[in-house]
């Protein structure tokens, strides 16, 4: 038994100190001798070929090493499948830089220029001439939107929706007495994290490559390098302690990764290559998306019919594939639905998993969608939700592990005060602004993957663990060595959590919420093993310190274990390892997920969130003066880095709703808006109260530490929320984000 | 980034030698404009000359109670809390602190924020190969594109950029004079007449000549100015440039309206001022009805594109605001 539990209190970030004295190194701060900086050259141009670059001319600049193009870039594997890494869709052809001279999309690398300093490479890059002939593009979601067609490809993550309908939602449709037909409309969206992606390639004596990358997946770089360049694993280690977000852009490999290694190996030195902000722009994005909704209800108030299309953007060269529409089939309780998601190519880079991936798309239209419904049938939106809670999950005709929705709901409308609401429109004022309440549920896939601890305690009591995750901001450091210490019986200061580091063992990319779920879970497992090892250890001790006692009776805490009820029977955890011998005790272990029981069920966290907003009726300015979210997560074991999460997501949940896009002209086929003084994300002053509430939830499905994992639930649901509490205080229906006040005057 | 070389001048003179080979040299202020166009390759100076180290950073009262003259190199953040300025014009105050951020503002002069340039995509990313500003005669990119954050006012088929400032604003609501120095020794041009509306050259935006230096802004006095409000319509609540703004002020005797003055931003190549406005207010009872007409009046000639269109009404609504605050103050 265990009695530390630092589990489910709030503990501050275990890396904070590093970060805030700027101890913690990030990718391009990395510093080698010789180091020498490639810069990347991007297309202007969004599709055609390139038919000359002067790279010669551009290589006689004094400082230049080398300008790689297509031409001379030396060749990489020819196999697209070589290219792929865990998350590329199965049979696509992933973008290669410098490869070929037909370009793919606006922005894409054409030319890499290596010289001694950054300036340099940064002076030469700005006179690389590349002539184009330029062909025609298609970058228009709406323009194309003929040419939609079901997906053809399958991805890691993404759950195709049912094959065939259920019930009949036409017939249902047609006879029901309120019905809603509507289209909603959600732009691209970048990432944007704060850290630009950077990539410093250590090219070693030997030729082996140490790469200090900014990633999501250190092992999926290493195998998709290894892949690529036909390397083996032992030649290349990929590093990343530290990363300045990625929210999803550094899950699958980026541009300057592969040009670093492309660079190191034909110069034989390391480089360093980082993306400019605009170059942020270059290769992953929450892909545009157009819905169509049809939503019936019967005359009292039960949810009759779904039909539900999404229209989604994807790269010519290979699927994005998320899941948007599977979600309108399953929270809510309803027999007729016809669920369909439909692609359209366009030259634009590969979309890519972005914070609460497809759901945040797919809920956002739906619950706005049930809202219009609740309406018509003068039903108040919670209310209506009640009525058509649904118990089971419909699509898979599963039950659920655990849903304390219900709770949430009622947790979140009370703090808020919801029964207040009038259910009517432009029903409040306050001064020159028109007030509004909205609300919206979230849900998300609570997953668990196959992961590996890896334990080791020395003498001194230290006890330090190991896999090759990545914490991405998330708080992973802190809450690993949470669980290995509550597990390990040693005491949190003598625990640390490394990670970060291919040649640790096994991690899934951290994505997906589920790195607590299938990492946390293999600590636990490890440190479980280590006790059990120990006990071992202790009952080969000369005169038996714990007796004949057995594994059970015994307590292994403060870095000790003792006979629960005789406590004067015990020995520290140095003393087992010095008595035996041992300068280290050393185990790892990888955790499966529990399969069966999760192949069984549902596993769904979920979420209620309210807002308030305030509309200046005359000139469309929009704040957020309130939002209320609880969340359904299974159990919280950091509350206060998880309360930072579900902030953090709703900041972004409401800059989804008010404020991001990325504007694409269609006539050049670019991102226009490539900077962070015109890619509005909100600032502090867009930001009022927010309350976070966590229900309590227990779920022994979702994986043995019952967590269901907080990075993506937060966001889910905020901006339908939003545009509710808008519609709710104006009486306007803006069926497209982000809601700028043009859209409400 | 084009290599450049680096002086930095002691006085106003050395400062004029610098400019004196030649345009491709360029005066540093704050840097936060010019030295964002030189990274993104729109600006490709050979020379930079810096003049932050110049004796014009004070904010002073003229003699005879003639206004207050701005220093060229005050910084943003210290000319908006300057009590001159807080207490005689606020509405420039508040203009100034409805710009950019905290540290923006501290960085950016008076005569770098006069001559910052817009912030049309089209211009601002080299891979557009269209924009008449940035190559002259190329075409404009954003007649025909994207064109939400344009002008309504005054642009022409060559240009329809914006000028972003806030404090342009409301210095040309109150009547500023530029101050400026050359070859041929000191002129002043009046805030009217200092930035130029696109006609078939936007690449010319302001009558100042490359062989001038700003050295200061005067500000005529002005009893008026201070029931005066700057209002700033943005997509976010702070750090984002203006929709849409408006500066205003209105001085009533006698329950009529004696001194009015309306300008707005973000709607045209240069701060408009709306003489248009102005002459419905004067002599009028303050109300909402008079406020609509003169709005009504403001935009009277607006033209709006594509994705802008809202400009016109939003413009309207801003100036109705404006003046309703002025009133309410
Ligand atoms: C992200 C961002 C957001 C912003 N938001 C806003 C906003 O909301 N509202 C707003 O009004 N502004 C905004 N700005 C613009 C900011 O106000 C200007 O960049 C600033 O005022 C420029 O001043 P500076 O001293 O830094 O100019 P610099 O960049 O140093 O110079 C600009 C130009 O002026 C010339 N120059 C400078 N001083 C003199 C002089 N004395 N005589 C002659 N020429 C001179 C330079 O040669 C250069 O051509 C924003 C800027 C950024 C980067
Ligand atoms: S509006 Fe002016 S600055 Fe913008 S593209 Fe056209 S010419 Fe260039």
């Amino acid at each position: 038994m265990t009695t530390t539990e630092y589990l489910g209190k709030p503990t501050s970030r275990v890396d904070g100190p590093a970060k805030v004295t700027g101890e913690a190194k990030y990718a391009a701060e990395f510093n080698v001798p010789n180091l020498a900086y490639g810069y990347i050259v991007s297309s202007g141009v969004t599709r055609g070929t390139i038919k000359s670059i002067n790279a010669a001319e551009v290589e006689k600049i004094p400082g230049v090493l080398k300008v790689l193009t297509h031409e001379n870039a030396p060749k990489t594997a020819s196999l697209d499948r070589s290219h792929r890494d865990q998350l590329a869709s199965t049979h696509g052809s992933p973008f290669r830089p410098l490869y070929q001279a037909e370009l793919q999309h606006s922005l894409q690398p054409v030319a890499l220029v290596v010289a001694e300093t950054f300036e340099a490479a940064r002076y030469a890059a700005s006179l690389v001439q590349v002539e184009y002939e330029i062909a025609p593009h298609e970058t228009d979601l709406h323009g194309s939107r003929a040419k939609a067609h079901p997906p053809k490809d399958s991805r890691t993550g993404y759950v195709p929706p049912p094959k065939k309908p259920r019930g009949t939602p036409e017939e249902a449709f047609e006879k029901a007495p309120f019905k809603v037909e509507a289209e909603y409309y959600q732009p691209a969206e970048h990432h944007n994290p704060m850290e630009n992606f950077a990539s410093t390639c250590v090219y070693g004596e030997d030729g082996k490559l140490t790469i200090y990358q900014k990633t999501q997946g250190v092992q999926n770089c290493q195998e998709y390098i290894c892949s690529v360049f036909g390397l083996s694993k032992d030649e290349v280690q990929v590093i990343s302690p530290f990363m300045g977000g990625g929210f999803g852009a550094g899950l699958r490999p980026t541009h300057e990764l592969y040009l670093s290694v492309l660079a190191a190996t034909a110069l034989k030195r390391s480089v360093r290559v980082s993306m400019t902000r605009q170059q942020m722009f270059s290769f992953s994005h929450r892909p545009e998306t157009i819905q169509d909704f049809k939503l019936a209800a019967t005359p009292d108030g039960l949810l009759d019919s779904v039909t539900h299309t999404a229209i989604q953007e994807s790269s010519r060269y290979e699927e994005f594939l998320e899941t948007v529409v599977n979600w309108s089939g399953l929270v809510y309780t309803c027999p007729n639905v016809r669920l369909d998601h439909q692609l359209v190519y366009l030259d634009l880079a590969s979309p890519a998993d972005m914070r609460a991936p497809g759901a945040v798309t797919g809920l956002y239209g739906f619950e706005c969608a049930i809202d219009e419904l609740a309406y018509q049938a003068k039903l108040d939106p919670l209310a209506f939700r009640l009525k058509n809670y649904s118990e089971k999950d419909q699509n898979l005709d599963k039950l659920y592990s655990s849903k304390e929705l219900r709770e949430a709901y009622r947790q979140a409308s009370e703090k808020f005060g919801w029964d207040q609401r009038p259910l009517d429109p432009r029903s409040t004022r306050r001064g020159s602004d028109l007030i509004g309440w909205g609300m919206a549920t979230g849900c998300w896939e609570a997953m668990q993957g196959k992961a590996a601890a890896k334990a080791v305690l020395t003498p001194d009591g230290k006890l330090v663990v190991s896999s090759a995750t990545s914490d991405i901001g998330t708080g992973t450091y802190t809450v690993m060595t949470m669980i290995a210490a509550e597990f390990s019986g040693v005491p949190i200061e003598n625990v640390s959590f490394e990670l970060g580091d291919s040649s640790m063992v096994y991690s899934p990319v951290e994505g997906g919420s589920w790195t607590v779920s299938s990492v946390g879970s293999a600590v636990k497992t490890v440190c479980e093993e280590l006790k059990a090892r120990l006990f071992k250890l202790a009952g080969k001790m000369d005169g038996a310190p714990l007796g004949d006692a057995k594994v059970e009776d015994v307590t292994f805490d403060q870095g000790e274990m003792r006979v629960t009820k005789n406590p004067v029977r015990n020995v520290t955890y140095a003393e087992a390892l010095q008595a035996n011998g041992l300068d280290k005790l050393e185990l790892d272990t990888t955790e499966l997920p529990q399969l069966v029981k999760q192949m069984t069920h549902g596993v769904y966290s979920h979420s209620a969130v309210f807002v308030e907003v305030a509309v200046d009726e005359d000139l469309g300015t929009i704040h957020v003066t309130r939002v209320v979210s609880a969340i359904a997560g299974g159990r919280i074991l950091n509350p206060k880095t998880a309360r930072s999460q579900i902030m953090g997501a709703i900041v972004w949940g409401i800059s989804m709703a008010l404020e991001e896009e990325s504007m694409l002209d269609h006539q050049f086929g670019r991102f226009m808006n490539h900077n962070y003084a015109e890619y509005h994300v909100p600032v502090n002053a867009d930001i009022h109260d927010i309350e976070v509430i966590f229900v309590p939830e227990h779920d022994d499905v979702v994986n043995p530490l019952g967590a269901k994992g907080l990075g993506e639930i937060g966001i889910v649901g905020v901006a339908a929320a939003v545009t509710n509490a808008v519609w709710h205080a104006t009486g306007k229906r803006v069926r497209s984000l982000p809601v700028t006040l043009d859209k409400l005057l | 980034m084009h290599p450049f070389t680096y002086t930095r001048a002691t006085d106003t003179d050395t400062a004029l030698k610098g400019l004196s080979g030649g345009p491709a040299a360029k005066l540093l202020g704050g840097g936060t404009n010019l030295i964002d166009l030189m990274k993104m390759g729109v600006e490709t100076p050979s020379r930079l000359v810096d003049i932050t180290r110049l004796d014009l950073a004070k904010v002073e009262e003229l003699p005879d109670g003639k206004g207050v003259r701005i220093g060229a190199l005050v910084r943003n953040s210290d000319l908006a809390e300057h009590p001159l300025i807080v207490e005689r014009y606020p509405v420039l105050s508040q203009a100034l602190l409805a710009g950019a951020s905290p540290q923006l503002r501290n960085m950016a002069t008076t005569g770098g924020n006069l001559l910052q340039r817009t912030r049309c995509y089209y211009f601002y990313d080299p891979a557009f190969t269209q924009c008449n500003k940035r190559v002259p005669g190329s075409g404009c990119g954003a007649v025909g594109g994207y064109n939400r954050i344009h002008a309504i006012l005054g642009q022409s088929e060559a240009c329809i950029a914006t000028h972003p400032s806030d404090m342009c604003v409301a210095m040309a609501a109150l009547d500023a004079v530029v101050r400026v120095q050359g070859p041929k020794g000191e002129r002043e041009i009046p805030f009217a007449e200092f930035h130029r509306l696109p006609g078939e050259h936007p690449e010319h935006e302001t009558n100042l000549q490359p062989d001038e230096i700003i050295t200061a802004v005067d500000l005529p006095a002005a009893p008026w100015a201070k029931t005066s409000h700057y209002l700033k319509v943005r997509d976010r609540a702070s750090y984002a440039f203006a929709l849409v703004s408006v500066a205003a002020a209105l001085e009533v005797v006698d329950g009529k309206i004696k001194t009015a003055r309306v300008a707005l931003g973000g709607v045209a190549h240069k701060p408009w001022r709306s003489k248009e406005a102005e002459e419905t207010l004067v002599g009028e009872q303050p109300g909402e009805a008079i406020f609509k007409t003169a709005a009504g009046a403001a935009l009277k000639h607006a033209k709006g594109y594509k994705y802008n269109e809202f400009k016109i009404e939003l413009a309207k609504r801003s100036v109705v605001r404006a003046l309703t605050n002025v009133t309410a103050a």
